[in-house]
């Protein structure tokens, strides 16, 4: 009998681990249309916006799922603003599984914290803030994180290198303040400026009813202060990142039909002033109201903090409620309302409506709106008092 | 012979034959047939299923949903289950983890693939509907004998099979129910239909189990189970394809961790 050549094994070695890997290719797009309700406060914003965005996922595992990668690009084409079309890497990501660690090396988005109505410990995406107002949508940032998995928690450990910048609306754009803001000409305080490398670690554990999260992060700010600059006769205003220093920490206590809530952050910005701010609240849940299978969520979360730029170190009090409504129906309608009071400037208000509803397998509709007013013109949000909009949307899946 | 005598004594001799040999009461029973089905479904382990429900309206329009599930036997406590769902397409991705528990409210997480995040669930909603279907979290949590009160009622044949109906009276006070009449095979002890009754004790669900088959030459699981429900004239049918035994599934594939990176 002839000897079997070990490379003629390869082949069937190589199909062996073909048959073991798996792929999976998602799309998520959709169109959307804002209208403003008001007329603009600046010179060349328009009244209507017509965008549309697309966000493909292909994920390939093999090993078992114990290697994976995932890429997610994204695309946003928008009709009026040329700042607000814009592409990103959501997630390009290779993934490895061990035992008891997991290895991720890439691109990626990653979310810390419980609260709804702000985000304070969520330090290490930066906002893609052109998005959405609620500051939600997060860009793809370049990292290599080690999870450990232990009977005493989750340590996650972060090695960041690479800064993305906030993304603004452009001079054609809504909701943005009356000056320009120029992404392309930001400032850093590191020399690196937006090379530098930050690391950030994360504990969490569940003690029965208790989620708990402790955090700690070190580097670049992803919150930016502005630098006035002037450009021949124009003014425009140059985002200045900061080095700063985070602690974090966040609760979440379940009790009965009850979820108490609470993130803490201490932050000190070296250079120039160090604060804490806190959210804490609740969202209670009325299952199966009027005798029916719809479910009522009450949230109430109240924020502060001692970071008010304007009035130099004094205290900022909002107070956020909610309800957020599931019909649990087959379409999986649901509706979010929301209100946010400035308790210093009370003439300061937010209000806003999300619901969303399924047509079928593959497509949905959305109805974003936002109502905000203020007559403070120091409040930050004064700039953007004569954007209300109404925003639907049409959502494909696939 | 006074006649309330004879009346009495004639009660007597009907509840003299009316019990068994061993004064063993209906509550005594019932506990003794639950104990029996949990006996008899101990040690499977842990499993892999891909499953579909088919969710019809009262005029007969079908909506599915697919899923895949991942399970995982506890000793003496309720049993952990990670559901990551493919379809519709809009939850594709998202997955749900819940320790479910004998005495203590369940433990359960919702992950969020768009926002990359892990959300704690009240432990309290399990009345509510699982995916807009007609069954509630808790109608698919595992059994466990803690759970419930039990009487035995009687003897019937169902289907040709001979069976006990013992009634379930839920623990919790946040059940969605007040009562549920299980039909159980006598020869197997699996159930063959579960009727449940609203906090008014009025009829709102029928569940029957079909397709039942045997894994590992002793489990029966009912690979089709529907669930109709009397008050709408909905129903839910939920299917189970390619069930699988002795994955190698451990309690470190049951964690937040492994909640995130589900797909």
């Amino acid at each position: 009998m002839k000897m079997i050549k070990p490379y003629t094994l390869l082949p069937l070695l190589l199909l062996s681990t073909y048959t073991m890997a798996e792929t999976q290719i998602t799309v998520k797009a959709a169109i959307e249309n804002r209208s403003f309700l008001q007329s603009a406060q600046y010179q060349g914003q328009h009244d209507n916006q017509l965008s549309a965005f697309i966000e493909p996922e292909i994920y390939y595992s093999w090993n078992e799922e114990q290697d994976s990668i995932t890429f997610k690009p994204f695309y946003r084409w928008d009709d009026k603003d040329d700042e607000r079309s814009h592409g990103d890497i959501r997630e390009l990501m290779w993934l490895h599984v061990g035992n008891e660690w997991e290895l991720r090396t890439g691109i990626g988005i990653v979310f810390w914290g419980q609260a709804e109505s702000q985000h304070l410990v969520d330090v290490i995406n930066q906002t893609d803030l052109v998005e959405a107002l609620d500051g939600e949508d997060k860009m793809g940032q370049p990292m290599i994180n080690l999870t450990l998995v232990k009977d005493w928690g989750n340590l996650d450990l972060f090695v960041l290198p690479g800064f993305r910048e906030r993304t603004f609306a452009g001079l054609d754009g809504r909701l943005r303040p009356e000056l320009e803001i120029k992404q392309s000409k930001a400032l850093y305080e590191s020399s690196n400026e937006n090379h530098h490398l930050d690391y950030a670690f994360r504990w969490s554990h569940t003690l029965s009813d208790w989620d708990v999260g402790l955090s700690y992060f070190n580097g670049t700010s992803r919150d930016p202060s502005f630098v006035a600059n002037q450009d021949g006769q124009t003014i425009s205003l140059s985002p200045y990142y900061a080095q700063m220093e985070q602690v974090g920490v966040d609760l979440l206590l379940v009790y009965d039909e009850w979820l108490y809530k609470f993130e803490g952050i201490y932050r000190d910005l070296n250079n120039q002033n160090a604060y804490i701010a806190t959210v804490a609240g609740f969202e209670y849940t009325n299952v199966g109201v009027f005798e029916s299978v719809w479910d009522i969520g009450w949230l109430l979360e109240y924020q502060y903090d001692n970071n008010d730029v304007i009035k130099q170190n004094d205290e900022h009090n909002a107070l956020m409620l909610g309800t957020r409504i599931a019909l649990n129906d087959v379409d999986g309608t649901e509706i979010l309302l929301g209100y946010v009071l400035d308790l210093d400037d009370s003439d300061t208000q937010t209000s806003f409506i999300e619901a969303s509803s399924r047509i079928n397998d593959n497509w949905k509709w959305r109805l974003d709106a936002w109502f905000i007013s203020s007559e403070t013109p120091s409040n930050n949000l004064y700039s953007v008092k004569q954007d209300d909009y109404v925003q639907a949307s049409l959502e494909y899946y696939f | 012979m006074p006649l309330y005598k004879q009346l009495s004594s004639l009660v007597i001799g009907l509840s003299l034959v009316a019990s068994p040999v061993f004064a063993q009461t209906v509550e005594e029973k019932g506990l003794e047939i639950a104990k029996e089905r949990k006996a008899r479904d101990l040690g499977w382990g842990d499993s892999t299923s891909q499953s579909e429900m088919i969710l019809r309206n009262a005029q007969g329009q079908q909506t599915v949903r697919k899923m895949r599930l991942k399970s995982l036997e506890v000793a003496n406590d309720g049993d952990k289950a990670l559901t990551i769902f493919d379809q519709p397409r809009d939850v594709k991705g998202t997955a749900f983890l819940s320790f479910s528990h004998s005495t203590t409210p369940d433990e359960q997480w919702m992950y969020l693939p768009a926002l990359k995040r892990v959300k704690r669930i009240a432990s309290r909603n399990k009345s509510g509907p699982f995916m807009g279907s007609e069954f509630a979290f808790e109608d698919l949590s595992s059994f466990e004998i803690e759970k419930y009160s039990y009487k035995y009622l009687r003897d019937e044949q169902l289907e040709g099979q001979e069976v006990f109906v013992i009634e379930s009276d839920p623990v919790d006070k946040y059940s969605g129910y007040t009562k549920q009449i299980s039909w159980i095979d006598k020869v197997h002890y699996r159930p063959l239909k579960i009727e449940f009754y609203d906090r008014k004790s009025s009829l709102l669900k029928t569940l029957t189990f079909n397709d039942y088959k045997l894994y590992l030459d002793k489990y029966w699981r009912a690979n089709k189970m529907s669930m109709v429900n009397n008050q709408t004239n909905k129903s839910t049918d939920f299917i189970t394809h390619k069930l699988t035994f002795n994955t190698g599934l451990t309690d470190k594939d049951f964690n937040k961790a492994t909640l995130k990176r589900a797909k």
